[in-house]
This record gives structure tokens, C-alpha cells and sequence, in this order.
């Protein structure tokens, strides 16, 4: 398994290590540029379909961040994003490629509806055990894939996008079935959770949460997991060299285990973060794609926490300001999903800088070693 | 009358973001030649060939080739202009045939570009024949053993027409025997006519092959000298630039309590029906140092993950200090105080993108010394790092330098650092001084030696003859995962030693 991680993800998290700058400013420099030609080839894109790329891309500006309103609904959408690019950096310490943040996302969100329709509780407690439960579901949803890599071999590549099938169709089952509400109309959804298990709303007329706080939260604890406790040194070992990690006594599947439960726990905090803050019921075909824009979050913020919360902030107002775009600039809100995918494919390419400038044989850098 | 060089390095400087790697560096190799590159980890030879390969572009200076000044842009360049190398780790595709490997870039072919075998065949088999390379054409590369797959990386560039042959760190790999048909191979390429360079860091390797030796420190060329004037201690000191004593003085071991005891340790391997250690029975003392001598792959490799308890064995068991420790695992062993220099740092002993606090403190990590529950302890790391480095000359701006930036020997140094400055009841040190320079092995080596004076029990696994007889009071050798004979170590003789390597035990007293 090492091999598979230590060429592709070093590859698209980039090598660093040549340029004389600090990493971090390499990093942001990078993710900038690849920002920066995303939205060029956008331009282009809406100059040959006839369209104002100017008016369009400050259209998607005033509608994301233009007012109270709109700020607070970006940041509504930014809230689950941080929580799974925080699940892809959390897995990628340990070389981990957890790519199943969208099932346990909706793992999570699903086990917060069943705690918040099917119990109650006073207000503070009843919402505090929906997200603890939807932590602990979507950490077992990602155990899952854990334990089939450490003890099968099962690359965690394949299982968890296999696990996010088994997720959707098993909740398609549920909210058809066992925990489909009960009324005259047929419709396939939850019951709407108890008021006490719903997240308070912080900024008013938008619908931002308290899941918001919830996620910087998380994101701080995440970042001292990893950097400061000695939990995150043996997982960071373990990803960048599990042969000395074993010899110096840590125990490799123990800890892939372990990363993989965490992870998974992350996106299922951020699925019920969303369900008690936002939905608060669940509908059949509820399809948000956090769990897979995840991945352009994490790329684009070079799997640092840091980098994830502003990524994730920039798909915030990608999504929100798309229909704004399609009103004033009539742009098709096609055209974001266009930019999402090309800033994924500009992150993509680490050496995107170098087609300009001629570098030659990296081997340099290691051949006195 | 003057020899125009075939080839000619003149002024050449190479300037990395930080460091200097070589500087103003000439070099010459005449027809006919053997010409020794010698210098440290870190003195810039590997740069040099690699400026001469077309791998790096220099900052300034002039390459020349039978007197024609030459510009290369990539290796491909290169290749063209007749230089030919040889990498430490080869560049050969293992599921295609010698001949395939060969000939691959290169392949003869027939009318409607289809491939033409038998004429590759046939060519490579007259190269064969001419240099004394001795290979099997059709079998894959895969299944040939290292010192052939060498054979196949000459012939692969000679068949495309080297003028010039460069071998890096060719003998790490080979038993004696093979070190020996190398250098005659090598010989024949210098009088066939093409001159060989060959790099090493071993002294008494160029002695007995090369016509001139260059030696390099710090990215310059301290000289060079015919070989009929150098002399071991001579070229260690222009290597190191100071006194080298190349034979460690010890006092004789007073070994005390039995620590290690290994008792009728076999292995299996998992795959196939083959015994990798066979019922091997040993102990080892406190106070004394055991050294295990033997070809690379005769058992070493599994004794050593028995005994650091990464394997568990067929049958058999491991006791220390009389407690049997067969089923506990590498953590359980660190605990109890066995410590371990993995054989190859980069692969077990190091994490090479952590710093060098975060390397010291391996395994040691979770100690209340350096960690809480909650939160690692920085400033203890910090300090404790730090005072390593200075105790084992780790050379180093600080503690926060990432290990991947340092030199092999600097690398070798940490790991040996940490290694030797816990509580040890028993060291065991496979490779040592595997790929470190003259100066650190003489302080690695000294070390090895002042932990046994300290009541130390040591397990020293090389492959290197040499260290086993410099340093060993009593000699176990490994042949076909048996121990084929023991001796103490003021008794031992190189002819002995090495005999039993290969496998004759009659001859043995």
C-alpha cells in the first residue's frame, strides 16, 4: 500500500522540497496560481458563449459575501466542507486516502435524524448525543474500511468509494422504510427531529448554525491532534514510513485502524451537524456532494487545516454565488461546476508553474543524499 | 607526447540553493585507464557523475569529450557521447529477459520496424564473450542474482557504445568472489578501450584496481595520485582532511551474565518450502560483542526481525536475561531494553521527512520523559535532541533540520545516537556503517566499543568482513541460514572467516 500512496498523493500534494521558499508559502503560492487559472479558462469559457465574464465573476462575488444574508448562507455552505476536508487531511496524515467522507457524511446525518425523531431530551443534551451518534456511525462506517485495509489488504481507495454505495442504498431502505414518517402522504422521509436537537441559528435571516463553530471547533482539535499529541506522531510515522514506525515499536494496523475510525468520525459529525442544524429531517435522494467536492477541498488546501477551512470557505461562495451568476450575469450554473472541476485539475498538476519556467531533473536535489 | 583525455571535466561548479556541491572540480580519465573517484558522503561525487551523465546541468564549467567541448541537456545526451554508468540501484526491468533489457531502447530491427532478437542475441553474446561478462541471455531479469543484474547494466552500456564506463558504489552489493571477477571485468574494458571510473568510499578497494585515484571533500578535488604511491592512511586523510586511525584498539572483553540467548531458532519462509534459519542456537553476553559475518542473504535478514521481534519464528526461542521473549512484540523488546540499528536507515531506521528531534525520540516517543497523554514535550525533545547531536557529532545547523537534508553518515549518526543512549541491555547492529564515510565509522566503531565496556551485550550482523574482525571478541558465520562455524575473534583469520562465508567448513580448524 505504501508505494500506491507514497508516488500518486505525494504527486498531488506536491513536492516541495527543492524550492528555497517555506513550504507554506510555496503551498499557498501554488494553490493561488491554480485558482488563478480556474477562473481564467471560466472567463474564456463565458467569452465564447457570449457572456460578460467581469460581470459574472463580481455577480458571484455580491451574491456569496455581498450582505448579511448571503455571507451567512456561504458559510452555512462552507460548514460541511470543513468538516470533510478536514476527514480527507485527517486520513492523508497517515497517507490515508479516505474517500468515503460523502457515506459517512450521510451515515451521520441519518443516525442524527433517528436520535432526533426518536427521543427526547432537554435541549443542549438531546442535540449534543445526535452529533456525538452521528460521529460514532460515521466512524464505524469508516472503521469498516480501516480494518479491511490493515488486516485484508484492501486498498481504502476501493472500499470506501464502495461503502459510500452501501451507505446510499441502505438509506434509501430506512427512509423508505423503517424510519419513513407516518401520514397520509406518501413522501419517503424522516420525521422532522424534536426542536431540541436542532442547532441553534447564529445569524439571523440566514440559516447559519451553530454546526459552524461546531466545524472550527473540530478543526482546531483536529490540528492538535495531529501536530501536538503523541497519537499524531505515530500516525504521521506510520503514513510516511510504516517499516521504521514498526521497528521503533508503534503498531501500523493499529493505527490505520485508528486514522480511518477518526476520519470517518469527522464526516459524520459534519452529517449531523448538517441534519440538526439545517435539514432537520432526511429526504429520500438527499445527495449534497460534500463528501466528493471533499476532495477538491483537500487538494486545494494542500491537506494543511488552515488550507482546508479557506478552501472549503471559497466552495462556499462558489456554490452560493452560482445563482446569483445565472440572474444578473446569466451565466448557467453549470459554469461553477466547470471551475470547481478545472480548480481541481490546476491543483492537480504540481508542476503547472514549471510549463513556463524550464526546470530540470528534480533528481538534483537528492543525488548527494 | 600529451594523451588527449577521453574525458574532461574542467572548472565544473555546481551551486544548490544552500550548498555548494562542487567547486571548480577538474577531472580527467586517459585511454586505457582506471581512474578511482574517492570521497565522503556529501563530497560531491555523486553530483560530479551526475553532471557528467547529463542528469544535472552545471552552474559553470566545460565538459569535453577526446577534446571536443560537449553540452548535455539530459541523460539521453549523454548516452549519445559515449558515457555509460552504472547506478548503485539498477535501472532494469525485471520481467523482461537480459537480452530484452539490454538491447530495450536500443533494439535491432528488422524491415516494418518489427523487432529483430536473434541479431540483439547474437550481438550481446559477442560483447559477452569479449569482456568476460558473464550472463544468462534469455533468463529473466527477475529471477538473476544481484551481481549478474550488474553484468547486465556493463553490458547495457557498452552496448551502447560507451566510451567511457562509470561504476557508483559497484561492490556494495557483490561477495568477494564477485568483487574479484569485477575487477578483472573492469580491467578489460580499460585495455579494450574503455576507461572505467569507478566511485567508492572504500579505501582499500581502489588499491588493488585502479591506475590513478582523484579524492574529493567538500565538493573539491584534493588531488589525485598514481596508485603505486597511495597507501590506505595516506588517502583517508585527504578524504577526511585530518588523521584517520582505521584500526579501533580495544581491551579484551570480560563478559559477564549471559543476556541474549537463542535457542534452536528456525524459520521458515511463508511462500515457499524453504528453511531461512535453521535451528540456530547462540548467546551472547554482557560485556561482550558477538559478530555474525556472512554474504548478504544467508539468514541475516531473518535473525535480525526475529531477534527485534518483527517475525515471528517457525520454532525456537529468544531469551533475555533467562525470560523467554519468543511471543513479544517490537514494542514489548524496546521496553525491555534491546536496541536496534535497523540494516538499512532509510527504510527502518529513519522517517526521513521528520526532523531530527522527531527521529531521536522514535520509539522512545510515548515516555513520560517526552510525551503526556494530551501533549508532546517540545522542550524536552528539543533538549535531549540537542544533546545528542553535540555527544555524537551529528553535523547539523539544529534540531529542527529535517533528516532527508542530511548526509548518509549524518543520517547513520542519529540512528546510532538513538540507539545507544537509552537504557540497553542488548545492542544489536546490523550494517553499522553501511554507506558511511571513514571518519564516522572510526567514531561509530569507537562507540560500539565503549557501550560493551559499559556492561553491554552487542550483536553485530555485517557483511562487511572487516568490521566483524575489527570489532568481534567471539565470530559466529552464516551460510544457508546455519551457523557454519564459531571463533573467537583474536583467533580469527581472514582465510578462515572468509572460506566458511562460502560455505567450506572442512577446511576450517
Amino acid at each position: 500500500m505504501s508505494e500506491i500512496h507514497g508516488s500518486s498523493i505525494n504527486n498531488l500534494n506536491g513536492d516541495v522540497s527543492e524550492s528555497r521558499l517555506p513550504p507554506g508559502i510555496v503551498h499557498i503560492g501554488r494553490s493561488l496560481v491554480a485558482l488563478a487559472f480556474a477562473f481564467a479558462v471560466g472567463a474564456v469559457v463565458m467569452l465564447i458563449i457570449g457572456r460578460n465574464p467581469i460581470e459574472a465573476y463580481s455577480a458571484l462575488i455580491t451574491s456569496s459575501v455581498g450582505d448579511k444574508f448571503s455571507f451567512g448562507e456561504t458559510l452555512e455552505n462552507t460548514t460541511p466542507l470543513i468538516f470533510t476536508g478536514l476527514t480527507l487531511t485527517m486520513g492523508f496524515q497517515a497517507r490515508l486516502f479516505n474517500l468515503g467522507a460523502e457515506g459517512q457524511l450521510l451515515m451521520g446525518a441519518l443516525t442524527a435524524a433517528y436520535v432526533g425523531v426518536s427521543f427526547s431530551a432537554p435541549a443542549p443534551i438531546h442535540v449534543a448525543v445526535a452529533l456525538l451518534a452521528g460521529a460514532i456511525v460515521g466512524g464505524l462506517w469508516s472503521g469498516i474500511a480501516g480494518i479491511l485495509l490493515a488486516f485484508r489488504g484492501v486498498h481504502e481507495v476501493i472500499s470506501t468509494i464502495m461503502l459510500n454505495f452501501v451507505a446510499f442504498f441502505f438509506i434509501n431502505y430506512m427512509v423508505t422504510g423503517p424510519m419513513k414518517e407516518v401520514t397520509e402522504l406518501d413522501i419517503p422521509q424522516t420525521a422532522r427531529i424534536a426542536k431540541s436537537a436542532m442547532l441553534p441559528r447564529i445569524f439571523l435571516p440566514s440559516r447559519l448554525s451553530a454546526g459552524f463553530i461546531v466545524a472550527l471547533f473540530t478543526a482546531v482539535a483536529v490540528w492538535w491532534l495531529v501536530m501536538k499529541t503523541p497519537l499524531g506522531y505515530e500516525l504521521r510515522a506510520v503514513g510516511r514510513n510504516p517499516d521504521a514506525a514498526r521497528q521503533a515499536g508503534i503498531r501500523p494496523r493499529r493505527i490505520t485502524v485508528l486514522v480511518m475510525v477518526l476520519s470517518g468520525s469527522i464526516a459524520g459529525l459534519g452529517g449531523a451537524v448538517i441534519m440538526t442544524g439545517l435539514f432537520q429531517r432526511y429526504q429520500q435522494g438527499l445527495n449534497p456532494g460534500f463528501g466528493f467536492t471533499a476532495i477538491a477541498v483537500a487538494l486545494l488546501g494542500r491537506n494543511t487545516i488552515p488550507g482546508v477551512i479557506l478552501a472549503a470557505f471559497l466552495f462556499g461562495v462558489l456554490a452560493q454565488g452560482a445563482r446569483g451568476m445565472q440572474t444578473i450575469a446569466d451565466v448557467p450554473t453549470d459554469t461553477i461546476l466547470m471551475i470547481q472541476a478545472l480548480v481541481i485539475f490546476f491543483v492537480s498538476t504540481p508542476h503547472l508553474l514549471s510549463l513556463f519556467r524550464r526546470r530540470k531533473a528534480a533528481v538534483a536535489a537528492e543525488a548527494e543524499v | 607526447m600529451p594523451v588527449t583525455p577521453v574525458v574532461e571535466m574542467r572548472g565544473i561548479t555546481k551551486v544548490f540553493p544552500l550548498v555548494v556541491a562542487n567547486d571548480q572540480v577538474d577531472l580527467e580519465v586517459y585511454p586505457g585507464e582506471i581512474l578511482g573517484l574517492l570521497g565522503e558522503n556529501g563530497a560531491g561525487k555523486s553530483v560530479l557523475m551526475s553532471i557528467l551523465y547529463g542528469l544535472l546541468q552545471p552552474t559553470s564549467g566545460e565538459i569535453r569529450i577526446d577534446g571536443k567541448a560537449v553540452e548535455f541537456d539530459s541523460a539521453h545526451d549523454a548516452i549519445a557521447q559515449g558515457i555509460g554508468m552504472v547506478h548503485q540501484h539498477f535501472m532494469l526491468v525485471p520481467p523482461l529477459t537480459v537480452v530484452e533489457n539490454i538491447v530495450l531502447g536500443a533494439e535491432p530491427q528488422r524491415s516494418g520496424g518489427r523487432l529483430d532478437m536473434e541479431t540483439a542475441a547474437r550481438q550481446v553474446a559477442e560483447l559477452s564473450q569479449k569482456h568476460g561478462l558473464e550472463v544468462d541471455l534469455q533468463a529473466k531479469v527477475e529471477d538473476i542474482p544481484v551481481g549478474m543484474a550488474q553484468r547486465v547494466e556493463i553490458l547495457k552500456a557498452i552496448y551502447r557504445r560507451a566510451r567511457v564506463l562509470v561504476l557508483d558504489e559497484p561492490t556494495a552489493v557483490l561477495t568477494p568472489q564477485e568483487v574479484e571477477g569485477l575487477y578483472s571485468i573492469m580491467r578489460s574494458l580499460a585495455d579494450a578501450g574503455v576507461p572505467v571510473i569507478f566511485i567508492t568510499h572504500k579505501l582499500h578497494e581502489l588499491i588493488g584496481v585502479c591506475d590513478r585515484i582523484t579524492v574529493m571533500r567538500r565538493g573539491k578535488v584534493i588531488g589525485s595520485v598514481d596508485t603505486a604511491d597511495a597507501t590506505p592512511p595516506l588517502l583517508a586523510e585527504m578524504m577526511v582532511g585530518r588523521e584517520v586511525i582505521l584500526q579501533i584498539d580495544k581491551s579484551p572483553a570480560e563478559p559477564t551474565d549471559t543476556v541474549l540467548t537463542v535457542d534452536s531458532l528456525t524459520i521458515d519462509a511463508a511462500d515457499r518450502d524453504l528453511t531461512l534459519l535453521d535451528g540456530i542456537s547462540f548467546e551472547v553476553k554482557a560485556g561482550e560483542i558477538v559478530g555474525v559475518a556472512g554474504i548478504a542473504g544467508n539468514g541475516q535478514d531473518e535473525l535480525l526481525d526475529a531477534l527485534s521481534g518483527l517475525r515471528s519464528p517457525t520454532s525456537g526461542t529468544i531469551s533475555l536475561r533467562g525470560t523467554d521473549i519468543t511471543a513479544t512484540d517490537r514494542r514489548q523488546r524496546i521496553r525491555s531494553g534491546i536496541s536496534m540499528i535497523p540494516q538499512d536507515r532509510q527504510r527502518e531506521g529513519l522517517i526521513l521527512s521528520f526532523t531530527i528531534a522527531d527521529n531521536i525520540v522514535l520509539g522512545e516517543h510515548r515516555t513520560t520523559r517526552f510525551s503526556s497523554r494530551l501533549k508532546r514535550k517540545f522542550e524536552a525533545i528539543s533538549a535531549y535532541a540537542r544533546k545528542l547531536m553535540e555527544a555524537f557529532d551529528v553535523r547539523a545547523n539544529d534540531e529542527t533540520v529535517l533528516v532527508s537534508n542530511l548526509s548518509g553518515g549524518n543520517q547513520q549518526k542519529v540512528v546510532v545516537a538513538r540507539e545507544m543512549s537509552r537504557d540497553t541491555k542488548l545492542l544489536i547492529a546490523a550494517q553499522p556503517t553501511r554507506g558511511v564515510d571513514v571518519g564516522a565509522i572510526e567514531f561509530i566503531h569507537r562507540n560500539i566499543v565503549d557501550m560493551r565496556d559499559q556492561g553491554a551485550a552487542v550483536l553485530l550482523v555485517s557483511t562487511e568482513l572487516d568490521e566483524v574482525m575489527q570489532l568481534s571478541d567471539r565470530i559466529l558465520v552464516l551460510f544457508r541460514g546455519r551457523i557454519i562455524g564459531e571463533v573467537a575473534g583474536a583467533d580469527a583469520s581472514l582465510e578462515t572467516v572468509g572460506l566458511w562465508m562460502a560455505g567450506h567448513r572442512e577446511v576450517a580448524t
